[in-house]
């Protein structure tokens, strides 16, 4: 983990970040994240993010589940202990659908909300670097790594020329949470880490 | 999270008085850091007393056994499961609202469905009580799980409805709970960063996951709650009908009905919307939310109401209709028990028809649907209602059984009966209250994200700096891959 400086801007309105986010995307700048106290629509795309797999996921685990129910229900009442009920068939396939559907939402659903709280890296004790405390409320952050290429003072001016109220550079230590999602589609350059080993 | 839609012009803002996103956090965490009201340490005492009574009644349950209800020898379901039908009925609104109304991307569902999610939750806690403690050995409770066991190991019984019943309710909640708080883990975190005292700070931190607003976290978020959403959609439909299984694949005249499903989930939505305008009434009025939970909202759910308590009406009336056409002499019987105002449950019969049927039909007046005294009364006549459903399908079905000599057995409830069913009135009013003092009872990220398409005010221009409105933007993108 190594200590990385970032210039942070904060817009208070959103018709204003749009343009900006281009604008940046446009100048080349290595743009970290942007918090928005709310869903915005086409900021992931504008910032060159791609599309969530969550829903794949989501997919999988339902069909894990749809599979965990017919193959324990089947196995306990034609292998393991078959009942005879009036004489019906032992494999009831219609009387098994309403658990098979519940455990292919349970599971679909526990599965997804793990997923998402181990992607999005979020848990109870977690301690992380909030850019802005009005990140959650009515500022959209707009956050910018600098790269030995970058001129701090450059960046500045243009987030100020780009609409941004307030302007500050941080500090703070990179981490899984600080992101290192979709290198492969971003546009600009990113430094390979140069390790001991080469 | 209300999806890209086109606003009408002419529909009345959702969103009234002028606000800006910070007045949005404002007045919807307001609650949150003041100290608590008066009314509010009134009603939670109350609340608390009604749980007591409720702990004191079901502790003489497991003391004495279910002996100790009035249940007999042909009335073996009693206020118990009239009760636990009750209450997961009351317990569909809240997926309803915030997962079908999401589907169909109705705008107006973000002001109420925080409050009616929490109150789903909290009503199928209540409602899970009545079959555990039914079950009379309470400690064996466990061997509803299908788990290798020493006893064979001797398996449940997946062919039956009671079982379905334990998957069903179990996974409703389950999902419910986590569909609800994964959309609140972004308010949480705006009142994390305004706190000032440490303790709420460190409560709210803890709370919140850490959450910081990132633009890849709100994008695997939206995608979380649209799948949620579309699993909620089946599966809250699904609930009730195996509810209504419960009793539709028995062979007791009065249940053995094929039109249970469709008629136990309306009725479930009825009682459910009915439940929610009785709490967001109280809560806009205590809270002063009347900016966000407006008249607007008012009068949708009142027309749900309306439309749903027509069908129910229609499927008493269907009911009552094949009893006739049938010509099967026990059904033909199971009904006279409700009709006939000569029988002993008669009146339960008419009551829940007036209560349900009738009643419900003033909303089809639009100064009606607008009137919060009328929606406050009818709010609650609706699930008193509700509950004389319950009753008079459970009761008055099994009462006056094949043999006539048993039936001078008029089933009436004891005392613990009742405080068993008061208890979880204790029970849904303080985890209300608790989350009315300590959770935003109103989505903030959400009702943010549709102030610009639906609140009463549109931000003007800035000069000189470019801008780009956000539904253009996300149009323009959407089509940029």
């Amino acid at each position: 983990m190594s200590v990385k400086k970032f210039v942070v801007g904060c817009f208070d309105d959103e018709a204003v970040l749009f343009p900006a986010v281009k604008k940046v995307r446009k100048a080349g700048y290595k743009l970290h994240d942007i918090y928005t106290p709310f869903p915005m629509h086409g900021l992931d795309h504008a910032m060159g993010l791609r599309d969530t797999s969550l829903h794949t996921a989501g997919f999988i685990y339902a069909i894990t589940g749809t599979t965990t129910a017919l193959g324990g229900i089947s196995w306990v009442f034609t292998k393991d202990w078959p009942l005879n009920i009036g004489g019906k068939p032992h494999f009831a396939l219609p009387a098994w659908i309403p658990i098979t559907f519940e455990l292919t939402v349970l599971f679909s659903a526990v599965g997804m909300v793990l997923t998402f709280c181990y992607l999005c890296q979020l848990a109870p004790f977690l301690k992380k670097h909030h850019f802005h405390p009005r990140a959650t409320d009515d500022q959209f952050v707009m956050v910018i790594e600098c790269t030995e290429k970058t001129n701090e003072d450059e960046v500045k001016s243009f987030l100020a020329q780009a609409g941004a109220k307030e302007i500050n550079v941080q500090n703070a230590e990179t981490g899984w949470w600080l992101g290192r999602y979709d290198k492969d589609t971003m546009p600009f350059q990113v430094r390979k880490e140069k390790t001991a080993f080469e | 999270m209300g999806l890209l839609r086109y606003e009408s012009q002419t529909r009345n803002p959702l969103v009234t008085g002028h606000k800006t996103y910070h007045q949005v956090t404002e007045d919807i965490v307001r609650p949150i850091e003041a100290k608590p009201s008066k009314l509010w340490k009134i009603g939670f005492t109350i609340s608390l007393f009604l749980l007591s009574f409720g702990a004191y009644s079901v502790y003489r349950d497991v003391v004495y056994g279910i002996g100790q209800w009035n249940l007999n020898k042909t009335v073996g379901w009693g206020w118990d499961i009239t009760n636990f039908v009750w209450w997961v009925g009351i317990g569909h609104a809240g997926t309803l609202i915030s997962a079908i109304l999401l589907l169909f991307r109705q705008g107006w569902r973000t002001g109420v469905n925080r409050a009616a999610e929490a109150m789903t939750i909290f009503a199928v806690m209540c409602a899970g009580q009545f079959p555990i403690f039914h079950m009379g050995r309470v400690w064996n409770a466990f061997f509803v799980l299908p788990y290798p066991n020493t006893r064979g190991p001797l398996w449940v019984n997946f062919n039956s409805p009671l079982l379905w019943d334990v998957f069903a309710i179990s996974t409703y909640f389950t999902v419910s709970l986590l569909f609800w708080y994964a959309g609140l883990l972004p308010d949480l975190a705006t009142v994390r960063d305004r706190a000032k005292e440490k303790w709420r700070k460190r409560m709210y931190g803890v709370l919140s996951f850490g959450w910081t607003g990132s633009t890849k976290h709100w994008q695997r978020h939206e995608s979380l709650s649209l799948v949620l959403a579309g699993l909620s959609t089946p599966l809250v439909l699904s609930v009730h009908t195996i509810v209504s299984f419960d009793f539709a694949t028995s062979v007791i005249p009065g249940w053995h009905t094929t039109i249970f499903p469709p008629y136990f989930v309306a009725g479930a939505i009825f009682s459910g919307f009915a439940m929610v305008q009785t709490l967001l009434l109280i809560v806009r009025k205590v809270l002063s939310l009347e900016d966000y939970i407006t008249l607007e909202h008012i009068e949708v759910m009142n027309k749900v109401i309306v439309l749903t308590g027509s069908i129910v009406g229609i499927a008493y009336i269907t009911e009552l209709f094949i009893s006739w056409y049938g010509q099967n002499p026990y059904e033909a019987a199971a009904f006279r028990n409700r009709w006939d105002i000569t029988t002993p449950l008669a009146w339960s019969y008419y009551l829940m028809m007036s209560c349900n049927v009738l009643s419900p039909q003033i909303f089809w007046f639009r100064k009606m649907r607008r009137n919060i005294t009328v929606t406050f009364f009818m709010s609650i006549i609706v699930n008193v209602g509700m509950w004389f459903e319950r009753f008079v399908i459970i009761v008055t079905s099994i009462y006056r059984d094949y043999l006539p000599s048993s039936w001078s057995t008029y089933y009436r409830p004891t005392i613990w009966e009742v405080g068993f069913y008061m208890g979880t009135f204790g029970l849904f009013f303080t985890c209300f209250f608790l989350f009315s003092k300590f959770f935003p009872v109103i989505a903030i990220a959400e009702i943010k994200h549709i102030l610009k398409k639906s609140g009463e005010s549109y931000k003007e221009g800035v000069g000189g700096i470019e801008t780009q409105a956000p539904e253009e933007f996300a149009h323009e993108q959407a089509h940029a891959h």
